[in-house]
């Protein structure tokens, strides 16, 4: 295989025949080539402080460092399972840092980036995929949803939302607000997201369709998705859509950025597609070797989000060994603190699951909570 | 010093157990946290266990190849070789974490935790709801045309514990009798299997026993079975993943299968110079190099039969490469590693390329990529002194060769019948892409090499 030759060129690249070599690169939004080279786009740009580009690269790194850690814990039986983030940092921490304080979002369960960036403990997550809570965070007030498990369910639910704040009245100013919406490649199969656009696109809602495209709905990869580019179906719909390179976290922040002013500005929505790539598995339960290439693995690693900002960092002299030292050795701190926290958790008690079904309860759900205290109770030993 | 015993998680969703595929680390190495210590392969993925905990491996509990049941302890792990001088490294019982609760492994009360599914079935539930008092059944049962001797006093009371699951018969036929009767059995040394039945639907009572008990003994029928009459072997590893591909491989390519008989005896004369050559003095030379050549020399005329056939593309690959397959038995099954780019490679390079490669597999130690990528295989049954066979097309080669035996046979020989080397050549092919006329010639130029390796190779150099 052709591996070790320099990433292709960007958008625009010529097409390729299909005589083998790396498939031609999609056209797409790039302001920060993977080897940190900046690019100008007439449409989208930055201006990052030196200080504010060390910022996001600290968020990469952190989040990289605590995802991987989970997926440590699930390997070591302290979780039930896992979905990594890994190699989709850029298009979550681009994406999280590109919305306002009052901007509300709606994840599946891999947006532990865009978590991190709301200013949301990052061991919520944990304790969701550890079977104690239902994920702890509050979210009203963090303007974070919490997960959908259900495939494309929360595009939906987005919808609604957003349908709601444009009748509230709170679109059409610069300090409106906007909606994102998170979905992966494989969701955009999913019923439920072509209704979202639909009812979006039709009552002009102030929705962001955020669809993080990392190339494979599990095991399926894109092609028995979609036969042309995503980005290109919201015009189907009757709303712009944009493909960003998903791994350089400067375009997704710009894209996005743009996207929900848009949307507060009551634009209507607009669908972005991070072109990215899953470098780990599905989730834990998954094993990607059964139906990827590596060769593919490897040239999506040249792209790698972090290694491009680093580049990008050294050349304009914005950070120095010492500030990459200090980053790493923060995050290991942090994982162990995550590590330690995960460990000491307590066991939920099992009647809990009764707390939350109605704010002021309900006779019946009383009576399912004593009949079920006391089949616990008739086991030897407590449960 | 402090031991922690590391269970084997759940490393999906309710999964029971996982294979042991390969250890990261040895007994006496020094570990870090979250270094990957163990590959462990379970109904769902293959994945590396990252270390637990930083220390010291004392044990390790399990060689690889076996299977481990979630939540048994895999591997010992002292988290302060450098602390107290406790000498024994036995582990003490609470210092090993018992792991309590954790998914698949045993939860207080007996009961087994899963995450989804219905778990083991080994374990028993410690209490059961409300069964005591169904077993009443039989005595209200049709009268008997016999007089049934009343049920014992015994059998009245309800067994206090459950008379152990019926001891299934040897020869896998059931027998009908009632607990009591059965324990009445068991205490007389009596097989209720020697036994007919007289009672309702042929059950066995109390006086069948009684009168099986002072009838002399029946001939012992199943005095020969010794040992049992049938073996199950798990599939897994190689064995699985051999039996995948080649059950992929029959149903979808139409294999053809051509034979060839050759003389080789001038091949075989001519690889006896060459081991005299000082140059060739520590190689191995054997009857397979030739033919190792003689395909890549007839590949190179034949570079069609050097393909494979992409379905979902519709498309025909030609390499212009050859990963040249060598099937090898081995202990854990059959293993066809390649040599890659074979088709650059002088004779010299190619006999140590095949050494190596065998001797790799044989150890077990063959690394996966050297498993995949393969153009062409040869699969040499010769070895095991059979003539020829049909084999079968590794998944994504279009053709294998199996070479047989080489020994003596009467032969026509410049119009005399002589002994020569003779061994018989089966080529497979894949129908779809390789027609009958090419698969021939393909055949022919290897004979003809291998009839006289220095006039082809003249001939075609």
């Amino acid at each position: 295989m052709t591996k070790g030759e320099p990433a292709p060129r960007r958008s625009g690249a010529t097409r390729a025949g299909r005589s083998g070599g790396t498939p031609p690169e999609p056209e797409y939004v790039q302001l920060l080539t993977p080897s940190g080279e900046r690019v100008n786009h007439p449409e989208y740009s930055v201006d990052f402080t030196a200080e504010e580009l060390r910022g996001l690269y600290r968020d990469l790194v952190t989040v990289r460092k605590l995802d991987t850690e989970a997926t440590a814990l699930q390997r070591q039986g302290e979780l039930g399972i896992w979905a990594s983030l890994l190699g989709q940092e850029a298009a979550q921490v681009g994406a999280g840092r590109a919305m306002r304080t009052q901007d509300m979002a709606f994840p599946t369960y891999r947006e532990h980036g865009v978590l991190y960036t709301r200013g949301i403990d990052p061991i919520m997550p944990l304790s969701l995929f550890r079977g104690v809570d239902q994920g702890g965070w509050d979210p009203v007030a963090n303007k974070f949803n919490l997960y959908t498990i259900v495939i494309g369910a929360q595009t939906l639910h987005a919808t609604g939302y957003a349908m709601g704040v444009a009748k509230d009245g709170k679109v059409g100013t610069d300090d409106g607000e906007a909606v994102i919406a998170f979905f992966g490649d494989g969701a955009t199969s999913q019923g439920d997201v072509n209704e979202a656009f639909i009812w979006s696109s039709v009552f002009h809602a102030p929705i962001v369709f955020f669809c993080q495209n990392n190339q494979y709905a599990i095991s399926e990869p894109l092609e028995r998705q979609t036969r042309i580019p995503i980005y290109q179906r919201a015009a189907g719909f009757g709303f712009p859509g944009v493909r960003v390179d998903g791994n350089d976290v400067l375009a997704v922040y710009a894209v996005t950025r743009a996207a929900l002013d848009n949307a507060r500005l009551g634009q209507g929505p607009t669908l972005i597609e991070a072109y990215t790539y899953r470098m780990g598995a599905h989730t834990t339960s998954d094993d990607p070797t059964r139906y990827r290439v590596s060769s593919e693995v490897e040239a999506w690693q040249a792209k790698d989000p972090i290694a491009r900002l680093k580049a990008l960092l050294v050349k304009e002299k914005a950070a120095g060994e010492d500030f990459f030292k200090q980053v790493d050795e923060d995050a290991r701190i942090e994982a162990v603190s995550l590590r330690e926290r995960v460990l000491s958790m307590p066991d939920p008690d099992h009647s809990q699951i009764f707390d939350h079904v109605y704010a002021e309860g309900s006779p019946l759900v009383d009576a399912e909570r004593k009949q079920f205290e006391a089949y616990m109770a008739s086991f030897e030993g407590g449960h | 010093m402090t031991i922690k015993e590391f269970a084997l998680p759940d490393l999906g969703e309710g999964l029971t157990e996982g294979e042991i595929l390969k250890w990261l680390v040895g007994v006496g190495d020094v570990i870090e946290l979250n270094q990957p210590i163990v590959e462990v392969e379970t109904a769902k993925a293959a994945v590396e266990i990252p270390a637990k905990w930083a220390g010291k491996v004392v044990t390790i509990h399990h060689p690889e190849g076996t299977v481990v049941e979630v939540g048994s302890p895999i591997i010992a792990i002292d988290t302060d070789p450098s602390g107290s001088s406790s000498p024994a490294p036995a582990p003490s019982a609470d210092s090993a974490e018992p792991e309590a609760g954790l998914i698949g492994g045993p939860a207080p009360g007996g009961r087994t935790a899963v995450l989804v599914g219905y778990g083991p079935k080994t374990t028993e539930a410690k209490r059961r709801p409300r069964s005591t008092s169904a077993p009443a059944a039989a005595p209200v049962a049709a009268p008997a045309p016999a007089p049934v001797v009343a049920p014992a006093p015994v059998a009245k009371a309800p067994a206090p514990a459950p008379v152990a699951a019926a001891p299934a018969p040897a020869n896998g036929v059931h027998v009908l009798a009632k607990p009591p009767v059965r324990k009445l059995a068991r205490d007389l040394g009596v097989d209720l299997a020697t036994i007919a039945g007289t009672g309702p639907q042929g059950s066995i009572t109390r006086d069948d026993i009684e009168a099986a008990r002072s009838a002399p003994a029946p001939a012992p029928v199943r005095a020969t079975a010794a040992g049992p009459r049938e073996q199950r072997i798990p599939v897994k590893g190689v064995r699985k993943l051999t039996a995948a591909n080649m059950v992929a491989s029959a149903f979808t390519a139409p294999h053809v299968t051509e034979f060839l008989t050759v003389d080789m005896t001038r091949a075989m004369k001519a690889l006896d110079r060459l081991k005299t050559n000082r140059e060739w003095r520590d190689v191995r030379v054997s009857p397979l190099l030739v033919v190792a050549k003689g395909v890549l020399m007839a590949l190179k005329r034949h570079p069609m039969v050097n393909s494979s056939w992409d379905e979902a593309a519709q498309e025909i690959v030609v390499k212009n490469y050859v990963n040249l397959g060598i099937a090898a038995a081995t202990e854990r099954g059959l293993i066809v590693p390649n040599i890659a780019d074979a088709q650059d490679l002088s004779l010299r390079e190619l006999a140590d390329a095949m050494s190596g490669l065998v001797a790799t597999a044989k150890s077990g130690k063959t690394p996966p990529a050297a498993m995949t990528g393969g153009t062409f295989t040869i699969t040499n049954v010769g070895v095991f002194g059979v003539d020829t066979g049909t084999p079968i097309l590794p998944p994504g080669e279009a053709a294998i060769l199996a070479l047989g035996t080489i020994r003596e046979q009467p032969w026509a020989y410049k119009g005399k019948i002589k002994l020569r080397q003779v061994t018989t050549l089966g080529l497979s092919f894949d129908h779809r892409i390789i027609d009958g006329e090419l698969g021939s010639k393909f055949l022919r130029d290897l004979g003809e090499f291998l009839t006289d390796p220095e006039a082809a190779l003249l001939a075609w150099g």
